[in-house]
């Protein structure tokens, strides 16, 4: 196993948020993850995210929901403009319920396809509806590194936050597959977590982290508490858990999370 | 940025198959675009496609990645001996040292365009469809970082048809930062029944061999290629030089760019000012051109106002067509031949230049000194990036 960096490299959290049906946004994902609170019965609906204009908010895909509705909250957590930030979007599949509309149409009426969903089929879909959204016009990238996305799109982040000495938001997200592609591609839920990561402290830091990236074969990732893990089981942004755990338990962790089959993030965290 | 040495480039497109291929192609104004044959009901339009992709399978050790997207990346690997520097590359740094960033918008979803088109009565895939390998954005990705044998970074970037432009500006981050000594940049799409039929419903599919700035343009012509560079720390290499990058959003429409070019000017603005050059600097550009209505009238502006008269600019896409999520990566390849030959290429299948276009633009090839040379890449979503090169001898 190499060590990647010459030193590790201190960064810091500066918002935080997460949703999922079962995860319902920060404040209750924190208690619920740090196992003060029980986990609704009920599955959440679908959030509808408030930067939208209305009629946009019912028609917004499944993933620009719900990584609109974690890029915000983790801005306010942070009291930051969404306008100035740079972001990392990633997700391994993106909009699957657009792939199977996308698909299914290619195989029987090809020249009737929507050109809606042929837009929205990007997979930098919600990385473009947050920054016409917010208003801003600071670089966004979409990023999939299979199910390693969360770790690829962390890591991407960092290396923003270092190279330009700056507050990046990462936003990471999945939903369900459908369709003939679901015993395939294999995602279930709703799932969106989102960070702002820095090299400077600040007045909203929760946490402090050291990264060190390791390189080689027989890396292990952490695991987050089977209890939670149940909660957004299957989903394939699930590999944020652990991390994002750290942050709701608070203390000192050591978290090892794949950004390759090859590649690990070595991260001792630090809650502040 | 740290300038980065760039030392081995290649690309695989209709144009041309390998650097030379290409080079002829564009000084002897050949276009690579031929009417659509590709599918089961072609829409009538024109289209960069390059041959050969159905008769070259994939190593039988790889066939879990078995589809025409993954087919390209792995032919154009074999082009220019790119495979043999890169398995240099990882035998003097070692395989932890060398990361892959990889743009695409298509990755491998014929695959499972195909899959939905061949479902059994159960309505499965067919069971020589059901690797998860090709049913994903990061399936490019994956192949290549295990032909490749890499240990480092190993990402896709899918921003549209801005994907393997942003993987240069996300490399070299890599190399400034000392995580990676040598990163395998580059970009690969291909055809497929989404896009083709995607950008019809949108109206912006031409039914003629596309023509970028005339003022008779009537849409783009799509196209399929398989890009790559290799980026190095300066001094590595004799070769052309990575010297900036401009990234930016829109922030105004999912598939129509700013009506004044905002993000467009903030991306050239931005690699500029990283190279330390002023726009005067700049010998030749290759513009993201798609020939659709408003990227041209809305580019050609920005460039008159940010460009003195004497730049050459100009888009290939009548050569290539527009190759999407590997538009980035063969273009950048294009404007490094511009930098090794002196070759500034026009714009082929155009005939009479849309009122917007400064003098910049250009019809006809042109032959200079060519030091300085920048690609412009914008894509749906609002993303755009421009890319700043040097000649080995400039700057």
């Amino acid at each position: 196993m190499t060590d990647l960096l010459a030193r590790p490299a201190r960064l810091y959290v500066n918002g935080v948020a997460l949703w999922a049906p079962r995860l319902p946004g920060w404040q209750r994902a924190r208690e619920i993850l740090a196992g003060r609170e029980a986990a609704p019965v009920e599955p959440a609906p679908r959030p509808a995210p408030e930067l939208l204009p209305p009629t946009e908010r019912r028609r917004a895909p499944d993933t620009v929901s719900v990584a609109l509705e974690a890029a915000l909250a983790a801005c306010r957590s942070a009291n930051l403009d969404p306008a100035s930030l740079p972001c990392v979007f990633t997700s391994m599949h993106g909009d699957l319920s657009i792939t199977d509309y996308m698909c299914a149409t290619m195989a029987s009426t090809p020249a009737l396809v929507s050109p809606t969903k042929f837009h929205n089929s990007v997979h930098n879909a919600a990385a473009g509806y947050w920054t016409i959204a917010a208003g801003c016009t600071r670089p966004y990238t979409a990023l999939s590194a299979g199910e390693h996305s969360f770790g690829a799109g962390l890591l991407e982040t960092c290396v923003q936050a270092l190279a330009g000495g700056e507050n990046i938001l990462l936003v990471a997200y999945d939903i369900d597959a459908r369709g003939p592609l679901a015993p395939v591609a294999r995602s279930k839920h709703l799932l969106a977590a989102a960070v702002i990561v820095s090299p400077q402290r600040g007045p909203t830091s929760i946490a402090q982290f050291d990264l060190q990236l390791n390189a080689g074969a027989g890396l292990v990732p952490s695991y987050a508490r089977p209890r939670n893990a149940e909660l957004i089981a299957g989903n394939s942004t699930e590999s944020c858990l652990p991390f994002m755990e750290s942050l709701a338990l608070g203390g000192s962790h050591e978290i090892h999370c794949l950004a390759t089959p090859t590649l690990g993030l070595a991260i001792k965290l630090q809650g502040l | 940025m740290l300038p980065l040495s760039i030392t081995d480039f290649t690309a695989t497109c209709a144009a041309g198959s390998g650097r030379a291929d290409l080079l002829r192609a564009l000084d002897s104004g050949s276009s690579g675009l031929r009417p659509n044959d590709f599918g089961r009901e072609p829409l009538a339009t024109f289209i960069g496609r390059v041959a050969g992709v159905e008769e070259a399978p994939l190593p039988a050790e790889f066939s879990a990645y078995e589809c025409r997207n993954n087919r390209l990346a792995w032919l154009g690997l074999q082009r220019d001996g790119f495979l043999a520097s890169v398995d240099a590359a990882r035998q003097r740094y070692g395989a932890a040292r060398v990361a892959l960033v990889l743009g695409t918008s298509t990755s491998s979803i014929g695959a499972t365009e195909e899959a939905y088109s061949r479902l059994t009565p159960a309505g499965e895939f067919p069971e020589d469809l059901r690797y998860q390998a090709v049913h994903t954005p990061h399936s490019t990705g994956e192949f290549l970082q295990r032909v490749l044998g890499l240990n480092n970074v190993a990402v896709t970037v899918a921003t549209a048809c801005s994907s393997s432009a942003k993987a240069f500006a996300q490399g070299s981050r890599l190399l400034d930062l000392g995580i990676a000594d040598a990163v395998v940049v580059g970009g690969v799409d291909s055809l497929c029944g989404s896009v083709l039929f995607g950008f019809n419903s949108l109206a912006l599919v031409s039914p003629e061999p596309c023509r970028p700035f005339d003022a008779a343009r009537s849409g783009i012509s799509i196209g399929e290629a398989a890009a790559f560079a290799l980026l190095e720390r300066d001094g590595a290499g004799s070769g052309p030089r990575f010297i900036g990058y401009g990234e930016s959003s829109d922030a105004h429409h999912m598939s129509t760019p700013h009506p004044s070019g905002r993000g467009a000017r903030l991306a050239m603005s931005e690699a500029l000012a990283r190279g330390g050059l002023e726009s005067s600097a700049v010998d030749y550009i290759n513009l993201h051109g798609t020939a659709s209505l408003k990227n041209d009238e809305i580019e050609a502006q920005a460039v008159a106002e940010m460009f003195p008269t004497d730049t050459h600019a100009s888009s290939t896409k009548g050569w290539t067509g527009h190759t999407l999520g590997a538009a980035g990566a063969l273009e950048a390849v294009i404007t490094l031949l511009s930098l090794e030959s002196g070759l500034m290429p026009g714009n082929l299948n155009s005939r009479q230049l849309d009122a917007a276009c400064g003098p910049q633009v250009r019809l006809d090839n042109g032959r200079g000194s060519v030091r300085v040379a920048m690609s412009n890449s914008f894509g749906f979503g609002g993303s755009n990036c421009a890319l700043l090169f040097a000649a080995a001898s400039a700057s």
